[in-house]
Formats: C-alpha cells, sequence, structure tokens
C-alpha cells in the first residue's frame, strides 16, 4: 500500500543540517583551477600575428600595433563570451586566462580594457 | 459544425508556467482539451545563417549556444560532422573524453528536468533537492571544463582539455553521491502515491502515436519506442561502452520520469567504464582551416533526444549551409497528441514532460496574413530591396554609398 509522504523523512533530516547554499558574497566558494575567466595578456610576448583576433568568435579582441615590436590588446569584455579560444590559438602564450569572474561594471565603457606594457595584469581603463 | 461549449483559449508567449515564448491554442469543452495547436517562432534568433558568416572554429562557440543545457550535444554534432567532411580521424582519448562530458552533461539535465517536473506539479521540495544534487555534477563540469555551462570542450580533431587523475578522483565521487540519490528518487518515484497518482495517466501518447509523429528521446522511449542513437548508429566511444536502452511502457508522463531516472543510473554506469576503459594517448590532432568541400549529416543522443545537424562546405574556411534541428523540434508534434482529451490543469506538467527547448528549435519565423490567411516565400533579395525601399521612405537614402561600397570591393 502506497502512503503519501515518503519524503517526509528526508525533510526531517535537513531541519537540523546547515543551508546547502552559501550566503554570497560574505561566503565564496571560490572557482575551480582552470576556469574560464577574465583574460591575462603578456605584451612581451605578443609577436602581432592577431590569429586570436582572427579566431575570436565575437570579435573581442583587437590586437594594436604601438611601437616597433609592441603590441597592445584592447579587449572588450562586454563583448568576451570567455570560451578561450584566443589562449588556444596564441602560439607565444601571450594570452592567458584567469580565474577571475565578478567583472560587472555599472558603465558599459568600463568594460573595455587595455593591456601594454605598462599594464600588464589588470588596468582598466 | 460548432460546439456551443467549446471555449478557445490562448496560452502563451508569455505565461508563468512556461519559461520560453511558445504559445498554445487549446480548445476546451469544460475543463477538457478537444483540439490543441503549437505555435513556435517567438525566439528566431537566426543562428544558421549566422554560421555561414563566421568561420568553423567561430561556429563551434556559437553552436554551442544553441543550447544552454545541451551546449555539449550540439557543439559535438556540428564538429562530428565537420570531422566526417574533412575526413579528420580523431583520438581515442579524444572521443572518450567527449562521452564523458556528453554522459555527465546528461546526469545534469535529466536532474533539471526532474526538479522542474516536481515544480510543474507542485512537488518543489522534489526541485530543491535535486537541483541541489545537480551541483555536485555541476562542480565536476565546472573543474573539468572550464565552465559550469557552455564547456568549450570541443575543437575540431578532438578536444581541448585533458583530465587530470585528480579529476577523475572528484568524478568518482561526485557520482557515488549522485548513485545513491538517484537510488533514493526511485524509491520516492515508486512508492510516493502524490507523485503516481498525480503523473500516470497524464500527457498519454501510444507507441503507434510515437512512430507516425516522430517522437524521439526519453519521451519515445517512455512508449516502449526503444530508439537511441548511441545504440542504433553509436559515435564517439558509445560503441566500446556497455549500456541498456531504458524503455518504459507507461505511454505517459510517469514513464517518463522512469525512463529518466533509469538513464541517470545508467549514465554513472557509463561514466565508471569511461573512465576505466580511457586510453592514454593525445587528446586532438591538427585540423586544417579550410574544408574541403563536402557535405555531412551527424547524429547526436542528446538528453531530450535526436539531435540532427547537416552540414555542407564549399572549400573555404566557413561553412555554406548548417542546419539544426533539435530533438524539441521533433517532439513538439508528440505534445499536441498528447494535451488532447487531457485536463487543462495537466498542461504545463505534459508540456514539460517532453523537457522542451523552445530556443533551440526556432528555426524559422512564419508571418501570417491577417486577412487572407496565406503565406509567402520572400527571398533575401526582396528582403534587402524592401528595406531600401523603407528607409527611403523615412528619407534616408543609401544609393549614393551603396554605389561607393561596390566600387571598393
Amino acid at each position: 500500500m502506497r502512503k503519501p509522504g515518503k519524503i517526509a523523512g528526508q525533510l526531517i533530516q535537513s531541519i537540523f543540517k546547515k543551508p546547502a547554499t552559501l550566503n554570497y558574497p560574505a561566503e565564496r566558494s571560490g572557482m575551480p583551477e582552470g576556469f574560464r575567466g577574465k583574460l591575462k595578456f603578456n605584451p612581451e610576448k605578443c609577436i602581432g600575428c592577431k590569429m586570436c583576433m582572427r579566431d575570436c568568435p565575437t570579435g573581442a579582441i583587437e590586437i594594436v600595433k604601438v611601437g616597433e615590436k609592441k603590441f597592445e590588446a584592447k579587449i572588450d569584455l562586454g563583448k568576451c563570451i570567455y570560451c578561450g579560444q584566443c589562449v588556444d590559438s596564441c602560439m607565444k602564450e601571450a594570452l592567458g586566462i584567469t580565474s577571475e569572474f565578478e567583472l560587472a561594471k555599472l558603465n558599459p565603457d568600463d568594460l573595455k580594457i587595455t593591456f601594454n606594457a605598462e599594464n600588464t595584469s589588470d588596468s582598466q581603463k | 459544425m460548432h460546439d456551443p461549449g467549446e471555449v478557445k483559449i490562448t496560452i502563451g508567449p508569455q505565461h508563468p508556467a512556461l519559461k520560453e515564448p511558445e504559445s498554445f491554442l487549446l480548445s476546451l469543452h469544460g475543463e477538457k482539451i478537444t483540439a490543441s495547436s503549437v505555435r513556435l517562432g517567438y525566439n528566431h534568433r537566426g543562428i544558421e545563417k549566422a554560421c555561414e558568416d563566421r568561420t568553423y572554429v567561430q561556429d563551434l562557440y556559437l553552436v554551442e549556444r544553441v543550447c544552454g543545457i545541451c551546449s555539449h550535444s550540439h557543439s559535438t554534432c556540428f564538429v562530428q560532422a565537420v570531422e566526417e567532411i574533412a575526413g579528420i580521424e580523431i583520438p581515442a582519448r579524444a572521443s572518450y573524453l567527449r562521452t564523458l562530458i556528453s554522459e555527465l552533461e546528461r546526469i545534469h539535465s535529466h536532474l533539471l528536468w526532474l526538479g522542474v517536473a516536481g515544480h510543474e506539479i507542485g512537488f518543489d521540495t522534489l526541485l530543491m533537492y535535486t537541483w541541489r544534487d545537480r551541483e555536485a555534477v555541476m562542480d565536476v563540469l565546472a573543474a573539468i571544463t572550464g565552465n559550469r555551462v557552455n564547456y568549450g570542450m570541443n575543437t575540431i580533431g578532438g578536444v581541448r582539455r585533458d583530465i587530470t587523475p585528480q579529476h577523475k578522483e572528484m568524478v568518482l565521487k561526485a557520482i557515488d553521491i549522485l548513485e545513491e540519490r538517484t537510488k533514493y528518487y526511485i524509491e520516492l518515484g515508486l512508492g510516493e502515491s502524490t507523485l503516481l497518482k498525480r503523473l500516470s495517466g497524464v500527457g498519454k501518447l501510444t507507441n503507434e502515436d510515437v512512430v507516425r509523429l516522430g517522437a524521439v528521446g526519453p519521451t519515445a522511449r517512455a512508449s516502449g519506442w526503444g530508439r537511441d542513437v548511441r545504440k542504433d548508429d553509436p559515435y564517439a566511444a558509445y560503441a566500446h561502452l556497455d549500456f541498456k536502452v531504458i524503455t518504459n511502457d507507461q505511454c505517459d508522463v510517469y514513464g517518463r520520469t522512469l525512463v529518466r531516472l533509469g538513464e541517470l543510473m545508467e549514465a554513472y554506469s557509463m561514466v565508471r567504464q569511461i573512465l576505466q576503459k580511457m586510453p592514454d594517448g593525445p587528446i586532438a590532432v591538427k585540423a586544417p582551416r579550410k574544408i574541403p568541400a563536402g557535405e555531412a549529416v551527424s547524429r547526436y543522443e542528446a538528453p531530450r533526444g535526436e539531435d540532427f545537424h547537416y552540414v555542407r562546405s564549399n572549400g573555404t574556411d566557413k561553412p555554406d549551409r548548417v542546419k539544426v534541428r533539435a530533438p524539441t523540434l521533433a517532439n513538439v508534434q508528440a505534445v499536441s497528441k498528447m494535451l488532447e482529451g487531457g485536463y487543462l490543469a495537466d498542461m504545463s506538467i505534459v508540456v514539460a514532460a517532453i523537457d522542451p527547448c523552445f530556443s533551440c528549435t526556432d528555426r524559422l519565423i512564419s508571418v501570417c496574413d491577417e486577412d487572407t490567411q496565406k503565406k509567402n516565400t520572400v527571398s533575401w533579395e526582396s528582403i534587402r530591396l524592401k528595406g531600401i525601399d523603407w528607409y527611403k521612405n523615412q528619407g534616408i537614402d543609401f544609393t549614393y554609398l551603396n554605389k561607393k561600397l561596390a566600387r571598393k570591393f
């Protein structure tokens, strides 16, 4: 004979357990290693082949020549879909991926970031 | 003859019970649905056309975004077709890795469905528990691929990331927890009388109707139609795995629940087999950027049913045509049939039972003339001319710019 309320035992057990959710942003779980977040760029390694620009599905990345063998990367984080294809396409490992993901900004212009010789990791213009 | 007791109501495109825009026109006699028709086309995104303007590498990520839940399904289906045209043989380890992600995806999709089904029948406790458990497999996917959804695992010629022994351990641990939980849900499904009474006899779809309407996936398998691409036409590493095709003869939503729960158990065993049998070796081979001219059709058993991609190439680095048929399109005709004869209150669970993904399905917009009810096909060129005329009427003329552009190219 089937009776309703089979899940009741489970419910009572759960009363004495702590919540499964985290109290974000006070508590953070952290991102796993290899998480595809914000990009990083090393201008010293870049040779300006622009393979990343060619393969980017959304046209979020632009490599600009700023001097003799000097390049800077302009990345629009609003367009970036964080697929990491540019990192795979880069033959000189100039591009890399970080696990930073909290990138929301109030002003859309703040999402456009430039990496150059002065600002190699976390510059935002 | 017009039935005086008949009431016609439209549900959708915006409706609280349905998460995606689609419209249902139901004819009701009292509370019973006598006839129904489904209308799609509210979420057309032009993905197929957009694929033609992008290279194969870029398309990988676009195709992945056809569906948010079964993203690996679409991406694998597309990449299989491209590899077939280019004649690329992927390494054994890559095919095992693809299969691993595909089974983990099935686990997350079926757990998600179980929660949604619970929610639609007012059993929100089930929703909370299944979605909590689903986090285990989501974390594993995020650790292996680098993202919770839209894994970006595939590349033409193999996969992009390898798994480490730590990942293996993590997967096995998560699978152990989930297997225990799923056993509990099966026990719950078989023993909880409210679930049984709410779901059995709802959304009846006979075996003959499955064949006639071409339903696929768990919807078809719950009506005793044991079709599964993984078994019938094995791709990736499925030929080397030992698994059963789960079927059920209930022909209703209860049967579909049991089929999905059974498939979860099969998926756990498959994941273990994959980790055990996975050979060492490279994970990708180098693929050319330009794919030789040709065409290919690829089939893939997505969590919702058979996914189908057709790719035609013309020798350049961009495809000539990409056609996507998501499993929901095959199942949506069956929904109409399932709704007929049922009650209005059952509508949301009947629709949810096929695990619909209407945004993935929309490939076409049809605009009907209000007075004559006529439809006609409009060519790309005539849309362009119409657009030029419309702007001219607004006082904006691009003729000069067009000529300038034409000279440039």
